[in-house]
């Protein structure tokens, strides 16, 4: 048993040596995935809030009640796992004393950690989540992107419009709770438009698949007249590729989790022409949104995802209900108490993903958009849907 | 008076961790950090039986956390916490309490019970092939898990936090802390009877050479499948822990990588050596929270510390031996085999 | 309904392919060294990424090249340069991990968690040095889609299943009729003797590595061609799988794993076809479990009769 205890006496003390405060900073901490599955997401996430943390920084910090703060963001990796995102996220709140966290940024992470969240007292924004589970009956937690309820009869309208479609099929990732729920709720909204067995065909695979031939024979065997993808654009470049190598010609329509820079970098010339519902169109966009794009482009090398938009917007969220708050008192509960209150008051805010209320859940309540995807690779803005 | 020195001990760090909980004298990040080492306590030592001790190797082992996992977290939602799946609770939450601990029990016996169904078909092959059957054994109740949608499939299961503070509302103390110390401590405990007893020297025999074994009248078969069931059984433990710790359960967290997480700890502890996993299940707890601040290169710095350690103590930290063995002084205080 | 079964066996020929390639890489390390060396499906990957970089220089990316070279020598070009530079690894991580634990005698397992290990830091170290974006494997083939009634299929595809048949056939070559082929199945035979007959054992081991990894880069570019989108994790799950066929097919005899992968391959894209498609990881699973209690030993597997 000694060896326990000395263990536990190292940690002790390596981890009492670690504390810091400062006083004239605002500590934001980030959780998200740098490593583990879904990388990229979490790198997006990064440099977005970088971004934005050189930009006050620069202008001498956020202004709260006429004094200056330098803003902090930690980063905390949690490596796509639920446990490290629980430990990283009480690590934020514990150790670093952190006012709001923003992340984890999938539903896995985001439904514990939101407990976490909540039972300690932390605001807390998931930018992508889209579990209804992370904000339920969470006071603390809210989240930037809309719910699958909203997306699904936007995908279910548009097609039966658009492609004049009588018969859908989809293919989802099973284990993906983001996919698996928005394909369900799609089947259901459009077997209550068309009919029952108006989906002709319901395939599944599981993340990190990367041969979809017999999905999609399966698929194009059952006739559809459009197919449904919602999955993440790494596989969506690869179930394009491969339907058209199987002689599907049809259209595809997609979901958010399309809309990521790097579809057209590994899709190519596959993917014009098809449409997807998202949170904001990058070509054509205008005001902020446009010099958000462009400035992200400039210094990362590629045009933002969504993730990267979210995240910006989710993180000036925070900012933006610490300025509401009126003053910084140097009590960690206390502030993190205002800024709750702050947020949940927060009547409308104009993010570059759209317009955003918060309803008594702490979802946003904001517009969807439709686009196709151009033959330069531009996401063109084609229709926009509001709840 | 010596032989009650490791209980006093060990009675004596329960009640400083406790104390130093509820005076909030240890933040809860570092209890947390106490918690996931407790469970990994469990879950290296218990596949140490079966990879260690038997001299099998069994990589699904997270498979049967899972299992142990979701029923617990069904029975606890079921019997004490309001759900909208299974509506009012069976009993008063206050009972919750005297309730857990049969929950992590009833968890024990359904992992040990799936150890049972994988451990029939694969003790007629021999050596690499069990690897192959537990592997798709993790991959098919995953699969299962994902299917079944009332408990959430693919989204997760959730409900167990209020059970918690059911627990806290009756009486306001660390419990899940308390009952991750009490079931590390038991586990320890009992795999250390059960290596030392009969059935223990006999899955060490068949370690040493499975014919002989059986020629000096071991009964293998029989032997294996109890190891077997014992060790399956305790990642149940560890995975009921777990789901209670995190108050939420999602399939995802019981894949493949997972189960490499405890070869990683019995090995680098030493096959053989209970006092080796526990130490490495310690080690590699504390280091993956260390080097935190690392993000993306912790994951090539601890690979590559484990590469490194492999190649000056090719046999694990501890080797096949146990502190014991290491410090002979020790044995005054507690003997080993 | 029979061209959508002429086209899943198309389906499963060409995934099954890629399963086969990675399991001889698997079997061959196995068969010689009693080691599962689960870094394979991470070499796998690093394959790919060598022939992303080699291909996308030769194509001038980089400006590295005065000149643009024509696709068809870029594809034979970088075959060779892809092998030789994955074998390279391969080789480099026995030398540097397995070999000094195998000269202190350490038990197999820990070779095996020291195979773990490197896989991880080939992941990771992937994923810090390159970003997490996902590279684009440029088009080396002008792809053309040929179809028949319904069954559709291009030229990839059928290169992909020549290409293992081919594959295939060389290594059987080499390890039934060359010297450096029987001396590698001696030492899989009696380890202990085979030293004792001459035979440089440590040169055999490195052969073994080479081929074996250049099994994985041929995958590798195979793959990459057929599935342009590389990411550091391509190779885990890929490479868990392949194991399972390369013990399926009864580990430590190549046509074992050759078969071995296909039948992965059929399974998985037939249960798919017949039956719901969630349920696929389970129904595959469970045939293989039915496979091995009916032939605990795998297909082509040997019971060893065991020495006391």
């Amino acid at each position: 048993m000694k060896k326990f205890l000395a263990g536990l006496l190292t940690f002790l003390f390596v981890f009492s040596t670690m504390v810091a405060f400062a006083a004239d900073t605002i500590k934001i901490g980030f959780n998200i995935p740098l490593t583990g599955d879904i990388p990229k997401v979490g790198e997006a996430s990064k440099f977005a809030a970088e971004m934005l943390k050189e930009d006050i920084n620069s202008k001498g910090g956020l202004e709260v009640g006429g004094k200056k703060y330098k803003l902090e963001f930690i980063y905390e990796d949690n490596e796509s796992k639920a446990e490290s995102a629980v430990s990283a996220a009480l690590k934020l709140i514990e150790r670093d004393q952190v006012l709001a966290i923003i992340g984890p940024n999938s539903s896995k992470q985001a439904v514990p950690a939101g407990q976490v969240c909540n039972d300690n007292r932390t605001p807390m924004i998931s930018p992508w989540s889209t579990n209804p589970d992370t904000t339920k009956d969470r006071p603390w937690v809210f989240r930037a992107a809309f719910l699958d309820p909203f997306q699904g009869p936007v995908a279910v309208n548009f097609a039966s419009k658009t492609f004049k479609a009588k018969k859908a099929a989809v293919l989802f990732a099973l284990d993906n709770d983001y996919s698996k729920g928005l394909a369900e709720i799609f089947k259901s909204e459009w077997e209550k438009k068309h009919g029952p067995g108006t989906v002709v065909a319901f395939e599944t695979y599981a993340s990190k698949d990367q041969d979809f031939s017999a999905q999609l024979t399966k698929i194009i065997a059952a006739k559809p007249d459009f197919i449904f993808l919602p999955d993440n654009y790494n596989e969506v470049a690869l179930i394009v590729k491969q339907a058209h190598d199987l002689g599907w010609n049809g259209p595809f329509m997609g979901s958010d989790a399309w809309g990521s820079a790097e579809l057209m970098n590994l899709c190519g010339n596959d993917c014009v022409g098809h449409y997807f519902s998202t949170h904001y169109a990058a070509a054509g966009a205008t005001g902020a949104t446009k010099e958000f794009i462009d400035r992200y482009t400039a210094k990362y090398g590629y045009v933002p995802d969504d993730v990267a938009a979210l995240t910006w917007d989710a993180t000036r969220l925070v900012l933006q209900a610490i300025q509401d708050a009126g003053k910084i008192t140097g009590n960690v509960r206390k502030d993190r108490k205002a800024i709750r209150d702050a947020l949940a008051n927060i009547k409308e805010f104009k993010g570059i993903t759209g317009t955003m209320k918060f309803d008594e859940q702490g979802d946003p309540i904001k517009c969807a958009v439709v686009v196709r995807i151009s033959e330069k690779g531009e996401f063109l803005f084609t229709e926009s849907v509001c709840p | 008076m010596r032989r009650f020195t490791v209980p006093l001990l060990v009675l004596l760090l329960f009640g400083v961790l406790i104390g130093l909980a509820y005076y909030d004298k240890l933040d809860l990040y570092v209890q947390s950090v106490l918690m996931f080492m407790g469970i990994n306590i469990i879950f290296g030592s218990s596949l140490n039986i079966v990879n260690g001790y038997m001299g099998e190797f069994s990589c699904g082992h997270a498979g049967f956390m899972a299992v142990g996992a979701y029923v617990s977290s069904v029975l606890s939602v079921l019997f004490f916490a309001q759900d909208k799946v299974f509506g009012a609770p069976l009993l008063p939450p206050e009972y919750a309490i005297y309730g857990f601990p049969i929950i992590v029990i009833i968890a024990f016996i359904a992992a040990a019970l799936t150890g049972l169904l994988v451990a029939l078909p694969s003790f007629k092959t021999r050596g690499d092939y069990l690897a192959i059957i537990t592997i798709a054994a993790n991959y098919i109740i995953i699969t299962t898990i994902i299917n079944l949608d009332f408990i959430g499939g693919p989204r997760g299961f959730m409900g167990m936090k209020s059970v918690i503070f059911a627990m806290e509302d009756v009486a306001f103390l660390p419990w899940m802390l308390i009952w991750v110390y009490i079931f590390t401590i038991l586990s320890i405990w009992a795999i250390y009877r059960f290596v030392s007893s009969t059935y223990g020297k006999g899955i060490i025999a068949i370690h040493q050479d499975e014919v002989a074994a059986e020629i000096m009248s071991v009964n293998t078969n029989k032997m294996k499948l109890i190891a077997f069931m014992f060790s399956s059984g305790l990642a149940g433990v560890a995975g009921a822990l777990f789901a209670h710790v995190l108050g939420y359960v999602n399939p995802n967290s019981f894949n493949i990588l997972k189960s490499t997480e405890g070869l990683v700890m019995v090995y680098l502890g030493g096959m053989g050596s209970l006092s080796g996993s526990v130490l490495a299940a310690i080690l590699f707890t504390f280091l993956l929270e260390l080097l935190r601040p690392l993000q993306i290169i912790k994951w090539v710095v601890i690979p590559l510390l484990l590469i490194i350690l492999m190649q000056f103590r090719p046999e694990g930290i501890m080797g096949n031996r146990e502190l014991s063995d290491i410090f002979p002084r020790l044995r005054k205080f507690y003997q080993f085999k | 309904m029979l061209e959508s079964v002429i086209q899943n066996i198309l389906n499963a020929l060409q995934w099954g392919s890629y399963y086969s390639l990675i399991a001889l890489g698997y079997c061959l390390v196995y068969g010689v060294l009693l080691l599962i060396n689960f870094a394979h499906g991470d070499i796998f990957m690093v394959g790919a990424y060598i022939a992303f970089f080699v291909s996308t220089l030769l194509l001038g990316h980089y400006g590295f090249l005065p000149f643009a070279l024509p696709k068809g020598l870029v594809l034979a070009l970088t075959i060779p340069l892809t092998m030789f530079l994955t074998s390279c690894v391969g080789v480099f991580i026995e030398r540097v991990a397995y070999r000094p634990l195998r000269r202190k005698g350490a038990n197999r397992l820990y070779v095996v968690i020291t195979a773990l290990m490197a896989g991880l830091i080939l992941e990771n170290g992937n994923l810090a040095l390159l970003g997490a974006s996902r590279k684009n494997f440029p088009e080396l083939l002008d792809k053309t889609v040929y179809t028949l009634g319904s069954v559709a299929f291009t030229n990839v595809k059928i290169i992909v299943i020549l290409a293992a048949f081919l594959v295939f056939w060389l290594l059987n070559f080499i390890v039934t009729k060359t010297k450096i082929g029987m001396a590698m199945r001696a030492i899989s035979y009696d380890r202990f003797a085979v030293p004792l007959m001459g035979i440089p054992v440590d040169t055999i081991i490195v052969f073994t590595f080479v081929l074996g990894s250049s099994m994985a880069a041929i995958a590798g570019i195979l793959f990459a061609m057929s599935y342009p989108i590389l990411d550091p994790y391509m190779g885990a799950m890929v490479g868990w799988k392949a194991f399972i066929a390369a013990v399926v097919g009864g580990i430590g005899d190549i046509r074992g794993a050759f078969v071995g992968g296909f039948i992965l391959g059929f399974v998985e894209i037939l249960v798919v076809a017949f039956f719901p498609s969630t349920f696929r990881d389970l129904i595959a699973f469970t045939i293989l479990l039915i496979i091995l209690s009916i032939k605990p030993t795998g297909i082509f597997g040997v019971a060893k009769t065991t020495k006391i």
